[in-house]
C-alpha cells in the first residue's frame, strides 16, 4: 500500500513559539508550475504586536549578552542549518529554483550566519572610538543595539535574503520582527525550526508570514518598534513608510544593496546607535576648571 | 548691576564688556558670495532680548531667495568646489577656523547681545568651541577614506542646514564645518530671534576666499526653512531644534531621497548617588540646568536624588542657586543672562505654572531682574511626580525637576521613563557601579561626573525621539556622504 505523506503545517513563530495566526487567515503561495505551497499563515495586525512584546521582551536578555556568546549562537545557527540543508534545498526547489541555485542559496545562508558569528565580537572594536578631546576627560564612543527592529525580508531571495536581513540586526544585539517573503514564505517557517533549536533565545527572532502593503503600515506606526530593515521597497511603500515612522521617529534603514547579495558589517551598524560617555580625568596640571 | 543675594551676601561690581563692534544697519542674504537683497524687500527686526532694543534688519527669506541659494551651491558643488582636491578643500576650512580665532572677541559680544547668553560663556565656550569644529573637520578633508573602511564614498551635493537660537554660532560651525569636509555646498538659515553671528561668518567666509557659493546664508523664520526642507534640489536635511518641527521635516520630505539628520529635543536626567562627591554634583547640577539660562537641548533637567543625600543636595543646590548672579548678559560676572525671547519667557512661565499647579515646591533665588528684557530667575521644584508636566516634557529655560529614588534599578527605570534620549548624567563614585548605569542609560551622550561637555571629536546625538545621526567625531562624517561598498 502506498504510504500517505505527512504534510507540514506551516506555522508563526513568536516568542519561541509556533503559534497559529490569530485572525485565523491563510493564503496560498504557488511555486514551480501552479502548484500550491500550503495554506500559510496571513498575519494580522495583533500577531505583529504580539511579535513586537515577544521581541521586546527578549531583549532584555539578548542585549546585554557577551559578544562572545551571540557570537557562539549564530554560529550554531550555521550548524543547524547545515544538518537540514537537504530541507532548505528541497523547499527552494519547490519555490521554484533549480537544484543547482537551491544548492547555492543553502551552502551560501551557511556561510552568511559563520560570517557574522565572527563580527559579534569585532564590530564593537573596529567602529567604535576613543575620542581624543581638548580636555581633561575619558571620552569614548561605543555602539548600543538600537532595541526592538521590524525588518522586510526580501521577497526574491526566500532563505539567504531573509538570513542576510536577520543576522546583521541579531549579530549587534537587536531582537526584530521579521516580516519574510509573501512569495516565497516556505524556508522562512523552516528556518524558525533552525532558530528553536540553535540556543537562540525565543522571541530574539520572531517571524511572520503575510502581506506587505497590509502589514507595512501597522509596522511604521507601532509606537513600540525602534527601526524599521527594508531593501526591496517599492516607491510608495518607501514613502509611507518614511512618512509614518515619524510617529515615534523611528529610524527607517532602506538599505540599497541586496541583503542577499551583499556581505559586509555595515549592515550590524546600521540598527546600533552611538553612546558616547564623558568622565574627568584627573589632572596634575594646575589651574584646570574641570570637577 | 550686582544683585541683592540673601546668602552668601557677595557683590561684585560691574564688569561690562565694552561693546562697540561692527554691526551693520541692515543685512541681505548672502548668495553664490555676494550679499543679496530679498527679492520680496522684506526684512524683519532682531532685537537684544536683555534689553529689548533692536540691534539690525535682517532680510526675510522667500522661496525665491531659497531657490536662488540652492542654485549658488548647485552651481559651486558642480563647479569650483566639487572640482577642487580634498587638500585644497581642507585648507579653505582651516582658514576660517583661524579667522574665526581672529575675530573671536567681536563674534562672542554680537552673539551675546542678539541671543542673551552670558559674555562669559560666548566668549570661553561658544566662540572657540566654533573655531574648533572648523579646525577638526578641515583635517578631516583628505583622510575620509580612512573614515569608511572598505567602502566607496562620495559627497551629497547641497546640504540644507536649519539651526536653533540657543547656539547660533556654534551650530553653524557644526553644520557646515563637516558639510564642507566632505565636500558639499551649504544653504544655511539661521534662527529668527540670532541671525547675525551666521550673517558675519559670512563675511568671514568671503574673507577666507571661500569660492562663491559653497556656503549661502539665507534668513527668515519657519517658512523660509520649509522651502530649504521642500526644495526639489536639495540633498540633504540637517536640523536641530524642536521634535515637533522635526517630525514635521521627516514627513515633508518622506517621498524624497534626500538624507536626514534631526538633532532634537531632549529630557536628561541628572543622577546623583549617595556616594557620589556632591560638591562637585551641584556644580554639575548648576552648569547642567542653568548654563545658557537652560536653553539647551541636552540639559540636565530632570534631576534625581538619592533619598539618603536629598537635604544634603537640596540644601547645597539652594545655597549655590542664592550666589548665581542673573542679568546683563554682557557683564562678565554674570552666570544667567536673558531669556531668548518674549515668546519662550511666556512657554517657561506656562511650564513653572504647571509645576505649581502640579503640586511641585518651587524655589528660587531672590534676585532683582532688570525692568527691560526677558528674565526668569533660576528656579527648581522639589516633590515632582513622575507624571508631571515638567518631569516630561521639554522646558528649554531654567527650571528644574527633582525627584528621589532608593535603589539603582529604579533610577534606570525612571531615568529612561521618556520618549526622549539624547543625554544623562550620573554622579557616583565608584567606577564599577558608574559604568553600570551610564551603560543602562538611553541617551546618546552620557556625562560621568561631569556635565554638558562637550568637543568636537566627541560625537553628539540621541536616541529614540531625540532624533537621528550624530554630529562630530568621525561618525558624525556618514551623515554628509553617500556610501557603498
Amino acid at each position: 500500500m502506498k504510504r500517505i505523506e505527512v504534510l507540514k503545517t506551516y506555522k508563526l513563530y513568536i516568542g519561541g513559539k509556533f503559534p497559529r495566526t490569530e485572525s485565523g487567515r491563510y493564503y496560498q503561495p504557488e511555486g514551480k508550475g501552479g502548484k500550491k505551497l500550503g495554506n500559510l499563515c496571513q498575519s494580522s495586525r495583533k500577531d505583529f504586536r504580539n511579535a513586537v512584546v515577544a521581541a521586546r521582551s527578549a531583549l532584555a536578555s539578548w542585549a546585554p549578552r557577551d559578544p562572545f556568546n551571540r557570537s557562539q549562537i549564530l554560529y550554531r545557527i550555521a550548524e543547524m542549518l547545515e544538518g537540514r540543508s537537504a530541507q532548505f534545498e528541497d523547499e527552494l526547489q519547490r519555490q521554484g529554483a533549480s537544484p543547482a541555485a537551491a544548492r547555492k542559496e543553502v551552502e551560501a545562508a551557511i556561510d552568511r550566519c559563520i560570517y557574522y558569528a565572527g563580527w559579534c565580537d569585532k564590530y564593537q572594536q573596529t567602529f567604535s572610538s576613543v575620542n581624543p578631546v581638548a580636555s581633561a576627560h575619558f571620552n569614548f564612543s561605543v555602539y548600543e543595539p538600537m532595541g526592538v527592529i521590524a525588518a522586510i525580508a526580501p521577497e526574491k531571495s526566500s532563505l539567504l535574503g531573509l538570513l542576510g536581513t536577520v543576522l546583521p540586526i541579531i549579530a549587534g544585539g537587536n531582537s526584530c520582527v521579521v516580516l519574510t517573503s509573501e512569495s516565497k514564505p516556505l524556508c522562512a517557517i523552516t528556518l524558525a525550526e533552525v532558530l528553536a533549536t540553535s540556543d537562540l533565545p525565543g522571541g530574539v527572532v520572531n517571524l511572520l508570514t503575510g502581506n506587505r502593503d497590509e502589514l507595512l503600515p501597522v509596522i511604521s506606526t507601532h509606537m513600540d518598534v525602534n527601526a524599521v530593515v527594508a531593501s526591496d521597497l517599492t516607491d510608495a511603500q518607501k514613502f509611507s513608510l518614511r512618512e509614518q515612522s515619524t510617529s515615534n521617529l523611528k529610524r527607517v534603514i532602506l538599505s540599497k544593496e541586496d541583503p542577499a547579495k551583499s556581505e559586509s558589517p555595515y549592515p550590524i551598524l546600521a540598527t546600533q546607535e552611538l553612546k558616547t560617555t564623558w568622565h574627568p580625568i584627573e589632572s596634575s596640571i594646575a589651574g584646570g576648571s574641570a570637577y | 548691576m550686582p544683585k541683592k543675594k540673601s546668602s552668601p551676601d557677595w557683590t561684585y561690581a560691574a564688569a561690562p564688556e565694552t561693546t562697540p563692534v561692527n554691526i551693520a544697519k541692515r543685512y541681505d542674504h548672502f548668495i553664490g558670495g555676494q550679499w543679496t537683497a530679498p527679492k520680496e524687500g522684506k526684512y524683519f527686526a532682531t532685537s537684544n532680548p536683555a534689553t529689548g532694543k533692536k540691534l539690525a534688519e535682517v532680510a526675510q527669506g522667500s522661496q525665491a531667495d531659497v531657490d536662488a541659494a540652492v542654485q549658488a551651491a548647485r552651481a559651486a558643488y558642480n563647479g569650483s568646489w566639487g572640482k577642487m582636491s580634498a587638500r585644497e578643500r581642507g585648507k579653505y576650512i582651516y582658514r576660517i577656523a583661524r579667522l574665526i580665532q581672529e575675530r573671536a572677541r567681536e563674534f562672542a559680544i554680537i552673539e551675546t547681545m542678539d541671543g542673551g547668553k552670558p559674555i562669559r560663556e560666548s566668549r570661553d565656550i561658544d566662540i572657540p568651541l566654533a573655531a574648533n569644529h572648523f579646525f577638526y573637520h578641515a583635517g578631516w578633508a583628505d583622510k575620509l577614506d580612512y573614515a569608511f573602511p572598505n567602502q566607496k564614498i562620495s559627497p551629497l551635493g547641497v546640504a540644507g542646514q536649519i539651526i536653533p537660537w540657543n547656539f547660533p554660532f556654534l551650530m553653524a560651525a557644526w553644520k557646515i564645518a563637516p558639510a564642507l569636509a566632505t565636500g558639499n555646498t551649504v544653504v544655511l538659515k539661521p534662527a529668527e530671534t540670532t541671525p547675525l553671528t551666521a550673517l558675519k561668518l559670512a563675511e568671514l567666509i568671503a574673507d577666507a576666499g571661500l569660492p562663491d557659493g559653497v556656503v549661502n546664508i539665507v534668513t527668515g523664520a519657519g517658512e523660509t526653512g520649509a522651502a530649504i526642507v521642500n526644495h526639489p534640489d536639495v540633498d540633504k536635511v540637517a536640523f536641530t531644534g524642536s521634535t515637533a518641527v522635526g517630525k514635521q521635516i521627516q514627513q515633508a520630505i518622506a517621498n524624497t531621497e534626500k538624507k536626514l539628520t534631526l538633532e532634537l529635543g531632549g529630557k536628561a536626567a541628572n543622577i546623583i548617588l549617595e556616594d557620589g562627591a556632591i560638591d562637585q554634583a551641584v556644580e554639575g547640577i548648576v552648569n547642567g540646568i542653568y548654563f545658557n539660562q537652560g536653553h539647551v537641548c541636552c540639559a540636565g533637567s530632570r534631576l534625581f536624588v538619592q533619598e539618603t543625600v536629598v537635604d544634603e543636595v537640596m540644601w547645597k543646590l539652594k545655597r549655590r542657586m542664592d550666589s548665581l548672579i542673573v542679568g546683563d548678559p554682557l557683564d562678565k560676572n554674570t552666570d544667567v543672562g536673558a531669556i531668548n525671547s518674549k515668546a519662550q519667557l511666556k512657554t517657561i512661565k506656562k511650564y513653572i505654572q504647571a509645576g505649581i499647579n502640579d503640586g511641585g515646591e518651587i524655589y528660587q533665588p531672590e534676585c532683582q531682574l532688570p525692568e527691560k528684557g526677558n528674565w526668569c530667575p533660576p528656579t527648581v521644584f522639589t516633590n515632582v511626580a513622575q507624571s508631571s508636566l515638567i518631569a516630561q516634557e521639554e522646558i528649554f529655560g531654567p527650571v528644574l525637576a527633582v525627584q528621589t529614588f532608593r535603589t539603582v534599578p529604579e533610577v534606570i527605570e525612571k531615568a529612561n521613563n521618556t520618549p526622549y534620549g539624547l543625554s544623562a548624567g550620573v554622579w557616583c563614585d565608584k567606577g564599577s557601579r558608574l559604568f553600570q548605569i551610564t551603560s543602562n542609560l538611553q541617551a546618546g551622550v552620557v556625562w560621568g561626573n561631569t556635565f554638558n561637555q562637550f568637543d568636537p571629536t566627541s560625537p553628539f546625538g540621541g536616541f529614540k525621539e531625540s532624533g537621528h545621526g550624530r554630529e562630530g567625531g568621525l561618525h558624525g562624517l556618514a551623515a554628509y556622504l553617500n556610501t557603498s561598498l
